[in-house]
């Protein structure tokens, strides 16, 4: 491709925003962008195949336990006869909401702390983030656990105080995340510009600095869901979850697991769907984390 | 800014305080608040200061710690000597930690304790003769009054004066001690062979992808590592468990005490820490490689293998370290799980077992066992931490 | 075009040129496509010769060098060309005798010394080094120059400061270590890139004045690159001008400032401000060409230049002997009468 410089030499650059350049890079990620397409299509299956299909995950047929895949039962059946396929999208449904919603939570507590600490600095900051250190310092499913507890044993069913319990464990980690920004957008001209304009902390706070954390919120929130959907896992092994979501289906699987007969389907579709949906997560949010800040890379 | 900030400070403070007043009674979110405060006050120190409380905070641990290991003599010899190591060589950095981590252990003990009081459900309610009088018998006898406040003096008397975690209200006659000790150790085997094993390997495949980014083997170890991070412990361990122990019977299913029984459980739980080290690793060494004084060493014609080795190896290792304080403390919450899945009898299942009998002993015991084996271990990565970088150790 | 051999200027100095570097050119990989960031570049060097490398960011001066030591980033590679030290060709050497070259013959010090420098290494750990792979020298001997080595560049406290860290040193003491770090294994070559520009100017007048001092003492060739024209004034007794990635001028010095016979070069005098004169110092208007955008079929500079004519758009011109004798090149079809 041969070109004169007199051509080139006054071709400006188009102007590019952060956000488009960031977007882009994102798109060039093919790994991202079938992780996002693979996660959009297992939450749509698990949230619109049920009721399409008229699927019963509840109603158990004890003639027919631990039936293998057939073209009747797509994912066989358990060990009370109720048809797996429909348990492992009722079970797709908790948990990914749990994974919303607790990052919602984990998002909004966060995100909030940490950009007061950050915006105040000086003692504020010192003393929001000694109390942050100190929650740190607690491994986190003990506290999870001990939070689980003050909510009754009958009411261990009900997803809102796990979602509540998860999401209170992430937000360390997130206000930590978002207050190092803040501190370091605080300093820069165009805050004190808006302050010069009159703004006062609140606007500024809200207008200003936080659109400019967003990048970074997103992409430890979307790395977030998948440690949320992977912790409640481990409570419903450990007995302590939700009643039904795919966490709580694998632990029955290995609880069944005896040296005679392996029945595989129980264990492999709830497993290979969370390791799906966490897999293409984690993808991008790494994508997203390599567009935002391509260094990393 | 700053009268704004302490306006909103004080604003913060009095909301805590009426939340807190209304969960657990106005006696109790007073003391978390200043116990919270002191916590927070271990900011302002002087350096004098500084050294004086972290020694003695040094010295009050470790005679705790060794008191109820090994009684008295031993716990006040344990103390005088930290007292003098503290005093005389340890830095301010470190002493601040020190004496941070006393205030923040009675602290996680006494919200632990609200924490216990306030689920519902108690430890005697479930015992089938449970009139008053019997229950404020029983009550009386394992020192669990009513109130929570109550329960923390009579503990935490306990534990300094007689040097005693207290009797386990479910487990007949044992005290926690008797329970913790042989599981202790277990733990603290396992987790630490997991962390190892996390940490060799990791770096391993971290600094190979790092050396050679965007090509087949990078891809390819990225790839497996995400793949480790993205399933729940349980699920590999079950799958590691079927395929080696059932199908292949290479190895015994579960339980403790020969070396072939250490190998799944502590793979298990290493594989999401070292998927996470590998790409921290990764990320590292890329970062270090980029470095201006890698281009110097080569242009002082150094061989590769010798850059990666004396210039770029700490750069690449750094981050690892940083991890390593989270990584413990993780490693110690999956115990719980993996313990559980390969009936390994650790500090886990006292745990969990406790919390579900409403053992507030046990609980508490644990609890205090994890916290102080996290925040020791914290410490000693910041040492490491400062040892590897010198920019670091000189600012303190 | 622009593989015709050179014409080889007389070395203003006595002795065979050291270096002779033709028609070297360089490329490498960058964001969008392949960047050509050196293109036929020839000069010479000879020992005990300050050879002043002058161009704006993206010239193609460090990449030069780079070029030179083998160190290009990004998949760099050396297109075409040769790069003789001491009548050996480092261009297609194999890696391992490259390697010996590198601070054994010919060392760089580069621009900013606080990144320069491995902080987590001690100077005389990151001294040591080099004397003991390239003088096959034991610990304490190797320790022994370094010491003497940082003293003759005047670093106070030499002894003690083998143990220090770098960051624990200022600007102008880390360049002096970055110096002597280069000329402990006795090179006959020097690059400097742009040694003093991240340093106060106080500071920048000593390490020149080092720099000149070692010189003469080892009669070192030494490659000055820059873009600060007062330091190629001051210390160098030749001067190359680049420009995307070209050579387009080279002359004396002292030549150089007094009649400069490139546009470019005349442009950049002419944007230097000055105290004798009243009227305000121009800017080139324009930006230099990308070079990631193909081979050029007229004059680089011809977009921004004041007497381009339509000879200039007919081909990238040859880098020729300005005035027979005179130990000067240009690349510009313009001839010499016509500029002012």
């Amino acid at each position: 491709m041969t070109e004169s410089p007199a051509s080139t030499a006054g071709r400006g650059v188009r102007g590019q925003s952060p956000t488009l350049r960031a977007w882009r890079r994102l798109r060039k990620n093919h790994f991202a962008v079938v992780g996002a397409a693979l996660v959009a299509l297992v939450a749509l299956a698990c949230f619109t195949l049920p009721a399409l299909l008229g699927l019963d995950p509840l109603t158990t047929h004890p003639a027919a336990r631990h039936l293998p895949p057939s073209a009747a039962h797509l994912f066989g059946t358990d060990s009370l006869g109720r048809d797996y396929f429909a348990r492992v999208l009722a079970g797709g449904q908790t948990s990914l909401l749990v994974g919303l919603v607790a990052t919602v939570t984990c998002v909004v507590v966060g995100v909030l702390y940490g950009a007061i600490a950050g915006y105040y600095g000086g003692r504020v900051d010192e003393v929001m983030m000694r109390l942050v250190d100190f929650l740190y310092g607690i491994p986190y499913m003990f506290l999870v656990i001990l939070i689980m507890l003050l909510f009754s044993e009958s009411a261990r069913g009900d997803p809102v105080p796990v979602f509540v319990a998860l999401g209170l464990v992430q937000w360390l980690t997130m206000a930590r995340v978002v207050r190092g920004q803040v501190l370091s957008l605080r300093e820069r001209e165009f805050v004190l510009a808006a302050r010069l304009l009159g703004a006062g902390d609140l606007r500024v706070i809200v207008r200003h600095l936080v659109p400019n954390v967003l990048a970074v919120v997103m992409v430890y929130a979307t790395l977030t869901v998948p440690t949320v959907i992977i912790l409640e896992s481990f409570l419903s092994f450990l007995g302590l979850g939700l009643k039904l979501s795919w966490g709580q289906l694998v632990s029955e699987a290995v609880a069944v697991v005896n040296p005679l007969t392996f029945y595989w389907w129980l264990l492999l579709f709830p497993s290979g769907l969370l390791a799906l949906t966490l897999l293409s997560l984690n993808y991008l949010g790494d994508g997203l984390r390599d567009a935002v800040d391509p260094k990393s890379r | 800014m700053t009268r704004r900030g302490s306006l909103l400070g004080l604003a913060l403070a009095l909301g805590a305080l009426v939340g807190l007043g209304v969960a657990v009674g106005v006696l109790s979110a007073l003391a978390i608040l200043a116990g919270f405060a002191l916590l927070a006050g271990t900011a302002w120190l002087s350096p004098r200061a500084v050294r004086v409380s972290g020694a003695l905070s040094a010295a009050a641990l470790g005679f705790v710690v060794a008191r109820v290991g090994a009684g008295p003599g031993v716990g006040l010899l344990v103390a005088l000597v930290l007292f003098f190591v503290a005093w005389r060589t340890a830095s301010p950095a470190v002493l601040r930690r020190v004496t941070f981590l006393l205030p923040s252990l009675v602290l996680l003990a006494f919200v632990t304790t609200l924490l216990m009081y306030h689920a519902p459900g108690n430890p005697f309610a479930r015992e089938r003769a449970a009139t008053p009088q019997i229950e404020a018998a029983l009550r009386a006898h394992f020192g669990v009054p009513q109130s929570a406040g109550e329960f923390f003096g009579i503990y935490m008397r306990r534990l300094i004066v007689d040097g005693s975690l207290g009797p386990s209200i479910k487990v007949q006659g044992r005290t926690v001690e008797s329970l913790l000790a042989p599981a202790l150790p277990i733990s603290v085997t396992l987790g630490l062979l997991a962390l190892c094993l996390a940490t060799s390997v990791g770096l391993l495949l971290g600094i190979r992808a790092g050396l050679k980014p965007r090509s087949f083997s990078d891809y390819a170890s990225m790839g497996i590592s995400l793949i480790g991070l993205s399933l729940p412990s349980f699920v590999i361990g079950a799958a590691l468990s079927i395929v080696f122990a059932l199908k292949l019977g290479w190895l015994p299913v579960a339980g403790w005490g020969s070396y072939r029984q250490l190998v799944m459980p502590a793979i298990t739980l290493a594989l999401p820490y070292m998927a996470y080290v590998a790409r921290l690793a990764r990320g590292g060494t890329i970062e270090v490689m980029q470095q201006d004084f890698i281009r110097t060493a080569r242009a002082k014609g150094v061989p590769e293998t010798a850059i990666v080795l004396r210039h770029a190896l700490k750069g690449a290792i750094l981050p690892v370290v940083s991890y390593l304080g989270p990584a413990a403390a993780g490693i110690m919450t999956g115990s719980f799980v993996v313990e559980t899945l390969f009936s390994v009898p650790g500090m886990g299942q006292w745990f969990v077992k406790g919390a579900i009998n409403r053992d507030y002993s046990l609980v508490l015991g644990t609890a205090l066992v994890y916290a102080s084996l996290v925040t020791v271990f914290n410490l000693l990565v910041d040492l490491a931490y400062a040892w590897l970088d010198p920019r670091v150790r000189s600012e303190r | 075009m622009s593989d015709q051999a050179p014409v080889e200027p007389k070395s203003s100095r006595t002795g065979e040129p050291l270096l002779d570097v033709r028609n070297l050119t360089a490329e490498f990989e960058g964001e969008d496509g392949t960047v050509r960031a050196v293109e036929d570049v020839s000069f010479t060097l000879a020992p005990g010769e300050m050879l002043g490398i002058v161009g704006e960011s993206g010239s193609g001066k460090s990449a030069t060098s780079l070029a030179i030591l083998g160190l290009l980033p990004g998949r760099g590679r050396i297109v075409r060309g040769s790069v003789k030290l001491a009548g050996v060709d480092l261009v297609g050497l194999p890696p391992d005798r490259l390697r010996a070259m590198r601070g054994g013959r010919i060392a760089m010090v580069f621009q900013d010394p606080m990144t320069s420098l491995n902080p987590y290494l001690t100077v005389g750990e990151q001294l040591r080094e080099g004397a003991m792979l390239h003088l096959a020298l034991g610990r304490s001997e190797a320790d022994e120059r370094s010491r003497a080595l940082l003293e003759r560049v005047r670093l106070p406290d030499a002894k003690e400061r083998l143990r220090s860290y770098p960051h624990e040193l200022s600007g102008g003491m880390r360049q002096r270590v970055m110096i002597a770090m280069a000329l402990l294994a006795n090179p006959e070559v020097l690059i400097a890139d742009e040694p003093t520009t991240a340093l106060d100017v106080t500071i920048q007048a000593q390490i020149l004045d080092l720099l000149l001092e070692l010189k003469e003492e080892r009669g070192l060739a030494v490659m000055l690159i820059t873009h600060d024209l007062g330091i190629v004034h001051r210390v160098c007794d030749r001067a190359l001008v680049f420009y995307a990635g070209r050579v387009v001028e080279s002359a004396p010095t002292s030549e150089l400032f007094r009649r400069p016979l490139h546009p470019y070069t005349a442009a950049l005098l002419g944007s230097l401000p000055r105290i004798d004169q009243r009227q305000r110092p121009l800017a080139i208007p324009g930006m230099p060409p990308r070079l990631d955008r193909g081979p050029f079929t007229a004059c680089t500079f011809a977009p921004r230049c004041r007497h381009v004519h339509d000879a200039c758009l007919r081909g990238d011109p040859p880098l020729v002997e300005a005035e027979a004798g005179a130990a000067r090149l240009r690349r510009c079809v313009l001839p010499t009468s016509q500029l002012p």
